[in-house]
């Protein structure tokens, strides 16, 4: 008779209230330790790709600033980028200064999102907080310039539909300071901190072969040493008059990912003031009367990564095809070659730190239909002994035994 | 890799491709027939090692058009190969997904959009298409009703 296997199968999501999105992770255990991942995802499918054709060129940036309420600046810039390709168009100096102001604001809230997602996925609600009131100023800048927190619909084909007032500039500047210095000061304790240290160093850990296999980007790409930003090496905006570095680290682990991101934010924060400075006068768009037939291939660095965008226009006033990979796309399937092997608890921080955020076990499934029982209760408990003598033996902690006491 | 390396490097598949497009804002197009684009790819990836970005289905009437956009992050070049899926009916092509893991899910997509099979594809199971979606539609084929 052939035996039959139980797996367990511990499922984290579809919903909770953490995630931005429904994703729904498999993990089949032994033990505590993770032997395969599976995931489901499209639980919130919308065609936005299909709606795009039945759209005008103009419309659908407001469109795409929906793909995804954090990028909801990157999203309509990479699309400006393909359609502007395909007319040959330059929008104004002062509109492409606009858009890197906008679009770093924009990585500064994100990235400090995430560290604060970060630090409450680890127990660690102090970063959360201080991560999150700091972000705050950063939306109420936004909110200033473009009317709304997110979904900013300021870029239009030809430039931008709104000017930073000029008034404006010395606040912002004053606003930058006070960012950078609470950054600092965050990136400082994170850094210094021993239990972040020995929550998250060697964690995850995301080879550069598998970066580069699973064609990952942004601060996951360059969290693996894989030093590519869009911003530098296929400039837009005004990217190529500032001067910023590009931040890479190359462990591949969870810490590598947020040092990234925490230094990110230092260099997003001299971007914005050097454009502040050299913010050159002049209007903010040019009229655009028509697209001709062609393609374009537009991107934009978001927070998470490249965005890219393809547009193929007929000559019409809509594009026949607008194809949309945002960064998640590729960052989220490096999952089978980050958490394969790690423990449950390392996991769901492991699935974060792309910066998609989960974090949720909603409960335990035992799988049937394999070759028979892995663990008994014996056989279980051992398991357990087995991993506190080696943390034991790791943290060099001392022996106890209740007759001690 | 700097550009004229790029160029030179092109030159050795210049026999499975039907024609080289260099366009402007540094982009160039490789346009094939399906049956060469496995080994177009697999060039680009292993041998140029340039970093795949994603692949666009299109349905354009007569044929099928699979684009790979491939980085070449060195330049800003990106470089998409255009491969031509001729007639409708059991439209395939092979899967790159065995050289290149990160291309699993976009495969996957554009079989579930566009009904193209993706041959030798490890895993091709539905991924952005509910599990209850009736077999053979397709949304992004033109005849797919609005």
């Amino acid at each position: 008779m052939k035996e039959t296997i139980k797996k367990p199968v511990l499922a984290v999501g579809p919903f909770h209230p953490l995630q931005e999105e429904m994703e729904f992770f498999q993990l089949t255990l032994d033990g505590e330790k993770v032997t395969d991942i599976d995931v489901r995802i499209s639980y919130n499918h919308r065609g936005i790709e299909k709606i795009s054709e039945s759209l005008q060129f103009d419309q659908v940036p407001f469109l795409v600033s929906r793909v995804c309420g954090i990028c909801s600046a990157s999203h309509p810039l990479a699309y400006i980028n393909a359609v502007e390709e395909i007319a040959g168009i330059t929008p104004p100096e002062r509109a492409q200064y606009i858009r890197v102001i906008i679009n770093e604001l924009e990585r500064i809230h994100s990235h400090l999102l995430w560290v604060g997602l970060a630090g409450h996925f680890i127990g660690y609600d102090t970063v959360f907080m201080w991560a999150w009131k700091y972000r705050e100023p950063v939306l109420d800048l936004l909110e200033e310039i473009t009317g709304n927190r997110n979904n900013y619909g300021n870029v239009r084909v030809g430039g931008c539909r709104e000017d930073i007032p000029n008034e404006l500039v010395p606040k912002m500047l004053k606003e930058m300071d006070k960012v950078d210095k609470k950054t600092a000061m965050l990136t400082n304790a994170v850094l210094d901190d021993p239990i972040i240290h020995a929550r998250l160093k060697g964690v995850g850990v995301l080879t550069k072969q598998a970066a580069i296999d699973y064609a990952v980007t942004g601060p996951t790409a360059r969290g693996s040493g894989v030093a590519i930003d869009v911003r530098r090496d296929d400039p837009y905006a005004a990217y190529a008059d500032l001067d910023w570095n590009v931040i890479s680290q190359p462990e591949g682990d969870v810490f590598a990912k947020a040092v990234v991101r925490l230094l990110e934010v230092l260099e997003a924060v001299k971007i914005i003031k050097q454009a502040l400075k050299k913010l050159p006068d002049g209007p903010v768009t040019i009229e655009v009367k028509e697209i001709p037939p062609g393609e374009g291939c537009g991107r934009a660095e978001a927070p998470r990564g490249e965005t890219f965008h393809y547009v193929r226009s007929d000559g019409g006033n809509r594009p026949v095809r607008h194809k949309i990979r945002a960064p998640s796309y590729v960052n989220v399937p490096s999952f089978k070659a980050s958490c394969i092997g790690e423990d449950i608890a390392d996991v769901t921080i492991t699935l974060a730190a792309v910066d998609p955020c989960y974090s949720c076990t909603e409960r335990l499934a035992v799988v049937d239909g394999h070759n028979k029982i892995l663990h008994n209760y014996e056989s279980l408990l051992q398991m357990s002994h087995e991993k506190t003598a080696r943390i034991k033996k790791e943290i060099g902690a001392p022996e106890w035994k209740l007759e001690d006491i | 890799m700097k550009q004229e390396e790029l160029n030179t490097k092109l030159l050795e598949i210049k026999g499975k491709l039907i024609d080289v497009e260099h366009k402007p804002h540094n982009r160039i197009f490789l346009l094939c027939e399906s049956e060469n684009a496995y080994a177009v790819n697999k060039f680009l990836f292993k041998n140029v090692a340039l970093r795949f970005i994603t692949a666009t289905g299109i349905d354009s009437d007569d044929c099928f058009e699979i684009l790979y956009h491939y980085s070449n992050d060195e330049t800003g070049c990106v470089v998409t190969v255009k491969a031509f899926i001729r007639g409708r009916d059991n439209p395939a092509i092979e899967s790159i997904t065995p050289f290149l893991p990160g291309a699993e899910w976009i495969e996957r997509e554009i079989h579930d959009i566009l009904g193209i099979d993706f041959k030798n594809h490890p895993n091709l199971k539905r991924l952005i298409l509910a599990d209850d979606w009736p077999e053979g539609v397709y949304p992004l084929r033109k005849e797919a009703k609005k």
